[in-house]
């Protein structure tokens, strides 16, 4: 039993190697196959959770990956209830998202390529996951990112999809660079780069760096979940994620791997905590990201890129959360917006399905009529995410973040408030135009209801929707040092009556609501146009100047000097000093390349010859 | 067992004569590598894990020349084992990817075998002229074979360039060897002698430089890397998979042989200028690579971008005074899995071309639709070429790094800076974005997308004969990278 933990690792690698080399050519045992390893996780993972606290995983096998003399690379996994509480949420919307792919992927070409994905991206999230330490999980951060790289990448031969899953390995490894250095100068400083380690070095009286260089290496760090959490200014390549199949969007790209920045720093806190000016950066990147992503989201037309503008939006408030070292509060977010969020996205996947893959909210239209279940099931979502109040597990975690920026950083409270009224007013647009007024188009005429392997998730997930926020159910799932901070010790919500924070998100909640109802009711395109939105803020078109600028002409540069300049005059520069040996040569080689080139061998001998004696 | 190195030398050069004496080509150059391949296992399997670390097992030697002495000397220890092993591996692939298609197969496979005779008997020499000789003869079918065979407009130009260009290096190169040898007391070439010797510490300084600029010539340092490129795209498949792959690692060899040992005091003079050196390695040429419109001028350029890396593990070893096993480690793993990986991936352009007859991006692309394994295939030599964890190449560039900052913190003072090799280090580290950046580029518009216009036509589907060398290279590359420990066993 001691080893059990290994198994979640196993499973599904031993998943996608099946599927890779053995199920190619049959598809339907391969998405079987897939789903069974991720039931089978989690049921163990449940098993798991109830040893937790136990000595029942004492003297765990650890693998040494590199040992030389007196240094050692192990992989060793660490289950504790942080760790198996997102492994809950791993497993849980990883097996719901499978069981919707067998109906949303049933006539794709490249299923069992699909399956082989997906486990391979339950393979890599469960490592970074349950690491112990900093090189075991940037090994498994990588490797999301190939299994992410190959899922956007699905649909390879749209030019777009090549286009998009390109750009996010790329602008993730812009953060895992950050990531590197950070883990490198930590290792330089403590010698260790264990969790458990790093802790005690920065629990001693003076801490193991100091000054410029503590910055850097917790920035650093922190680096990697800018990357990873799609966080400013590196939030670019999610939105283009949204070209891969939409259960993947759900599981990965909302749910699980881009949380992994979140979990990652609630895992190492204690180096958030020992650096302010660190934690203040963190803090804002956090918020700043937030209000950025809002920003766009209330004029992107795409249904999936609304939700992916909602979902760094989101990721935002958890990142702040962690700078304002509330990392219980960012926690806790994660825990209940993976489950909404989830929800949101196969909503949405079920919405494309039944309208002939189409995307566009306003080629939509009174879709309640026709999709009841899909239509219900994400506005349940919908309240979750704009948080409504105690009937919605949006509300309790939203709560805690608000509450603890209220006593921290008054102007980061603020602009949380605004994005808060921000997402109620993006999330009502989406709905009354998807679901409400008349179908304008003809897919949304002829919509109905999808079949029950999709269907079913959603309901589950609507259920998980509301009751995530409790203590009762979420207590089991998150830490125990946590449960004090959300007020959970007599098992009830924290609730902060009276508070700023929680006058402020009722009247944010009631003008988005007036906002979005005023503007959109009945509407058959967008009354308001905002260009600055629209255009994303024009961020990405900032990027695509530097690439081109930067990084194109600077390799042109580069090339061109390498080619004249070291070629040209070094090379020749050399030939011209033994001009004089030249001149032998063409006398003797007579363009004869191959009698050259034995005179050149002999000569060489020859001349160490003359050399030695 | 003291005569297998000497087998291992002598039976490719049979080979090749025999072939000569118009045997059947491949089967005798297939049955000369399977051979090799045995051998070096057999040497695995009976290597002494306990003979203490510069002790040469499996020795032999001929004496020469007296005064001064040199003989023709061969014995193995953990390096050119390792070495060794890879030589090995990509002969065979190499070998075996030789289609009967080409011009003058005969001649291909003669070459091939002389290449590799010569980087066996560089890597298993145990007299530094020999060691010197035997790289020698290495490169002379090496510019036959482009100036005759090489693809592109002006093959023999491109010859011409690398003749020059190698041949000053080596000429410096055996300065230094030769200036080496005679500033130490014995004055002998055999390397067991010459490595328990002191070397003045007045020549140190000239005597490293020398060493630097010839040996690193050879492995393409900036900025005496610009032959390379242009001679990888122009040589034919196999010459650049044993070029690229195996004979390029002979100068890295060395420094790390002798140069790193012998001349502690006259490296660390020049220890700041190999950093600017190597960063130039992975930051210039890291962007001349990402300019590469070609898929063979690119693999040519990551080629000369990584070795980088490999000098940034010596940089390592001589600001510890030799003394980082973790650097030694790594530089030989990255050593290893570069030449695998280089030599996949060059394999599999020549696949790509002899099917589409094309090699420029513009007019590639939706491979992967027509060709699944070749995409596959071509997915892991890119993956691992850009160091991704699972193969061998992220194994070694790791330590490397990890060697880099290694027991920086001294006693309980907090950390407050890095040094110059930290500092580096982690601007080395920026490389990884670089080659993120070409790599996926490539692959892209070869495999994914549209296809070019006009279409593409790529034949049937790959058979498993042909799949069976690139099989191979990218096994190797998995499985070391999963387990390390394989190769650096012998390392102690």
């Amino acid at each position: 039993m001691t080893n059990l933990p290994w198994l979640l690792l196993i499973i599904p690698l031993a998943s996608a190697l099946i599927i890779q080399f053995a199920l190619r050519q049959m598809s339907g045992t391969a998405a079987l196959l897939g789903t069974a390893s991720v039931a089978a996780t989690f049921i163990i993972n449940l098993v798991l959770l109830g040893q937790v606290g136990t000595d029942a995983f004492e003297g765990i096998k650890a693998l040494h990956w590199i040992d030389v003399g007196d240094f050692q690379v192990s992989f060793s996994v660490m289950p504790d209830k942080l760790a198996l509480g997102m492994m809950f949420v791993v497993t849980t919307i990883g097996l719901l998202v499978h069981i919707f792919s067998l109906g949303y992927m049933k006539d794709d070409e490249g299923k069992s390529r699909y399956f082989a994905g997906l486990s391979l991206f339950m393979f890599s999230m469960t490592g970074i996951v349950l690491a112990d330490n900093f090189l075991m999980m940037f090994v498994f951060w990588e490797l999301v990112g190939v299994s992410s790289y190959i899922l956007i990448g699905h649909w390879f031969e749209k030019n777009s999809a090549a286009d998009a899953a390109k750009k996010a390995f790329i602008v993730n490894r812009i953060g895992d660079f950050g990531f590197m250095a950070g883990i490198l100068i930590l290792f330089g400083a403590t010698g260790t780069v264990g969790f458990v380690g790093l802790e005690e070095a920065f629990s001693a009286e003076t801490l193991p760096l100091t000054g410029t260089l503590l910055t850097l290496g917790v920035l650093g760090i922190f680096c990697g979940a800018v990357g990873k959490s799609a966080q400013l200014p590196l939030h670019i390549w999610l939105p283009g994620a949204m070209e891969g199949p939409t259960p993947v969007s759900a599981l990965i790209h909302a749910a699980t791997m881009v949380a992994a920045g979140v979990y990652m720093l609630v895992r190492v806190d204690f180096l958030i905590a020992a650096d302010l000016f660190s934690s203040t950066t963190i803090s804002w990147v956090g918020g700043l990201t937030a209000l950025a992503a809002a920003l766009m989201a209330t004029q992107q037309n795409d249904i999936k890129r609304i939700l992916a503008y909602s979902t760094l939006s989101q990721l935002g408030y958890m990142v702040m959360a962690v700078g304002l070292l509330a990392g219980y509060a960012g926690m806790f977010h994660l825990f209940t917006h993976a489950f909404f969020k989830a929800l949101l996205f196969l909503g949405s996947g079920a919405v494309i399905y039944a309208c002939h893959h189409e995307q566009d909210i306003w080629k939509m239209g009174g879709l309640i009529k026709k999709t009841p279940i899909t239509a219900i099931t994400f506005m349940i979502g919908t309240a979750a995410l704009i948080a409504v109040p105690y009937v919605s597990s949006g509300f309790w975690s939203k709560e805690s973040i608000l509450f603890a920026a209220e006593h921290t950083n008054p102007s980061l409270f603020w602009i949380a408030v605004f994005v808060a009224f921000l997402t109620t007013f993006y999330m009502l647009r989406l709905v009354l135009v998807t679901f409400f007024g008349k179908p304008r188009a003809h897919g949304a005429e002829e919509a109905h209801e999808v079949g029950l392997t999709m269907s079913v998730p959603l309901i589950i997930l609507s259920v998980l929707a509301v009751i995530a926020g409790y203590g009762f159910f979420a207590g089991n799932f998150l830490p125990d040092s946590f449960h004090a901070h959300l007020g959970w010790d007599a098992n009830h919500p924290v609730s902060h009556e009276g508070s700023k924070a929680l006058i402020a998100s009722l009247a944010s909640l009631v003008l988005g609501i007036v906002a979005a109802i005023v503007l959109y009711r009945g509407k058959d395109k967008d009354p308001i146009s905002i260009g600055f939105f629209k255009n994303r803020l024009y961020i990405d078109d900032i990027y695509e100047w530097v690439v081109k600028i930067g990084q194109d002409l600077v390799a042109f540069i580069a090339a061109a000097l390498d080619k004249f300049l070291i070629g040209g005059l070094l090379v020749r520069g050399g030939a011209g000093l033994c001009s004089g040996a030249g001149y032998l040569f063409r006398r003797v080689q007579s363009g004869n390349l191959q009698y050259y080139t034995i005179l050149f061998g002999i000569g060489v001998i020859a001349l160490i010859y003359i050399a030695l004696s | 067992m003291e005569s297998i190195p000497i087998l291992i030398v002598a039976i490719p050069i049979l080979a090749a004569i025999l072939i000569g004496f118009k045997a059947p080509a491949r089967t005798t150059a297939m049955l000369a590598a399977i051979a090799n391949v045995m051998l070096a296992s057999l040497l695995c399997l009976k290597f002494d894990h306990t003979a203490p670390a510069g002790v040469f097992q499996f020795a032999s030697s001929l004496a020469v020349l007296d005064q001064p002495s040199i003989s023709l000397a061969f014995g193995v220890d953990g390096m050119s084992l390792i070495m060794l092993l890879l030589t090995v591996i990509v002969t065979l692939a190499s070998l075996w990817t030789i289609s009967d298609k080409v011009k003058s197969p005969r001649l291909h496979f003669v070459s091939a075998l002389l290449i590799s005779a010569g980087a066996l008997g560089a890597f298993l020499s145990t007299d530094v002229f020999f060691f010197y000789a035997f790289h020698e003869l290495a490169l002379i079918p090496t510019f036959l074979m482009i100036g005759m065979f090489g693809r592109g407009e002006n093959p023999r130009k491109v010859a011409w360039t690398i003749t020059i260009y190698l041949g000053l290096g080596s000429l410096i190169l055996l300065a230094g060897l030769v200036a080496l040898v005679y500033h130490t007391p014995a004055q002998s070439f055999d390397m067991t002698t010459l490595l328990g010797s002191v070397v003045d510490s007045g020549a140190q300084k000239w005597i490293a430089a020398l060493l630097i600029v010839g040996f690193g010539t050879l492995v393409s340092l900036f900025p005496f890397h610009s032959w390379a490129a242009p001679a990888y795209a122009a040589a034919p498949t196999p010459v650049s998979m044993l070029h690229a792959g195996v004979l390029k690692k002979f100068g890295l060899y060395g420094l790390i042989r002798l140069a790193v040992p012998l001349l502690g005091e006259g490296m660390a003079i020049w220890a700041d200028w190999l950093l600017v050196l190597l960063l130039g390695n992975i930051l210039f040429v890291g962007l001349v690579t990402v300019a590469q419109r070609r898929l063979d001028l690119m693999l040519g350029n990551s080629s000369v971008m990584h070795m980088g890396y490999i000098f940034l593990g010596i940089a390592a070893l001589i600001a510890s005074g030799g003394n980082n096993s973790l650097a030694l480690n790594g530089a030989l793993l990255l050593m290893f899995a570069h030449g695998v990986s280089i030599a996949l991936q060059f394999a599999l352009a020549g696949k790509i071309e002899e099917r589409t007859g094309r090699l420029e991006f513009e007019n590639l692309g939706g491979l992967a639709k027509k060709l699944p394994a070749l995409g596959l295939l071509f997915g892991l030599g890119a993956f691992a070429s850009i160091g991704l964890p699972g193969f061998a190449n992220f194994a070694g560039e790791l330590m490397i790094f990890l060697s880099a900052f290694k027991g920086i913190a001294v006693g309980d003072t907090p950390l407050a800076e890095l040094g110059n090799l930290q500092w580096a280090a982690i601007a080395a580290f920026w490389g990884v974005v670089i080659s993120a950046v070409y790599m996926l580029r490539a692959y892209r518009s070869i495999f994914m997308g549209d296809e070019p216009r006009g279409g593409i036509t790529a034949g049937k589907p790959l058979d498993f004969e042909e799949k069976l060398p690139f099989i191979i290279l990218a096994v190797a590359l998995v499985v070391v990278g999963f387990f390390p420990r394989i190769l650096l066993q012998y390392l102690g």
